[in-house]
């Protein structure tokens, strides 16, 4: 079997950078053995294209602007009217999504190989990126579980918050390179751990 | 300028792009009348007033928005979907 490659190849540099005299305030990993599907609903089945993502993964999620849930590995969230991402470490996910999403109901799109999702965690974590996105970054405007679609730099990123302090970025696979080299600058000065 | 997006909530203008005037009406396809045709593509208001217009959230949910925006102000006063407006011409 070939070989998944990471996108940030050389970049990625396992171990402590940037100033840490103060401890290390973010910690970056990359999640791998992930599978990562968009699901489109029409119009007029959002409610039942919902129910059939929570029979296919377990993960319930209401039809609210950003409305996301996480279950360990597995998550979904929605990005825009209709349209959520659905993540999970099992590897028939897009089959099982197949299985359940007759084209009837909605469209997929396995973005696999087409996304890389950057975990970003630590007390610092809302302070690093805000240096990088126009949000709001804080509990009460950007509630654990839900999810934003923004720019960075004129790149589209999807983002959800995973816990108080973690959230996972999804950018696209050809930029993530760039963007992990920004996020470390980004991140020297409250000092990062890559893991 | 800070646009409140329907879904995404509000967000700065550099997630938008501007799409044009959302008051101008398509003449029938059939017509050959050069002077409405005219009109319809090249002649803009620019009203220093209230002013209804398309945006796309590009930088963001991707969704058509119908925005209604002072000229003269930038005051936003209406932000909607543009497939749930009736009144954002007929594009």
């Amino acid at each position: 079997m070939v070989d998944l490659q990471s996108p940030l190849g050389v970049t990625f540099i396992p171990g402590d950078h940037g100033n840490a005299a103060g401890g290390v305030g973010i910690t970056l990993h990359e999640r791998t053995n992930i599978s990562l599907i968009q699901v489109t609903a029409w119009n007029n089945t959002i409610p039942t294209v919902l129910t059939a993502i929570g029979s296919a993964t377990g993960v319930i999620v209401q039809n609210k602007p950003g409305h996301g849930r996480v279950a360990g590995e597995k998550s979904v969230f929605g990005f825009a009217p209709g349209r959520f991402m659905v993540t999970g470490a099992t590897p028939d996910l897009e089959q099982r999504l197949r299985a359940a999403i007759s084209t009837d109901l909605g469209t997929i799109v396995a973005l696999t190989h087409g996304r890389t999702v950057i975990r970003i965690s630590g007390s610092r974590v809302e302070w690093v990126l805000a240096k990088l996105f126009a949000l709001d970054f804080s509990e009460h405007a950007f509630p654990v579980g839900t999810g934003r679609a923004t720019l960075h730099h004129d790149i589209h990123t999807l983002i959800q918050r995973i816990d108080e302090n973690s959230f996972d970025l999804y950018v696209f696979r050809s930029f993530a390179r760039s963007f992990w080299l920004t996020l470390g600058h980004a991140a020297e000065e409250v000092g990062y751990r890559v893991e | 300028m800070i646009i409140k997006c329907p879904y995404c909530g509000p967000r700065d203008v550099i997630e938008f792009t501007y799409q044009g005037d959302a008051t101008r009406k398509r003449p029938d396809p059939s017509s050959t009348d050069q002077n409405l045709w005219n009109a319809y593509i090249y002649d803009r208001s620019n009203p220093a007033k209230s002013h209804r217009e398309f945006w796309l959230h590009t930088g963001g949910c991707r969704q058509h928005l119908v925005v209604t925006r002072d000229m003269s102000t930038h005051s936003i006063s209406s932000v909607g979907f543009a497939r749930d407006s009736k009144h954002a011409g007929d594009q």
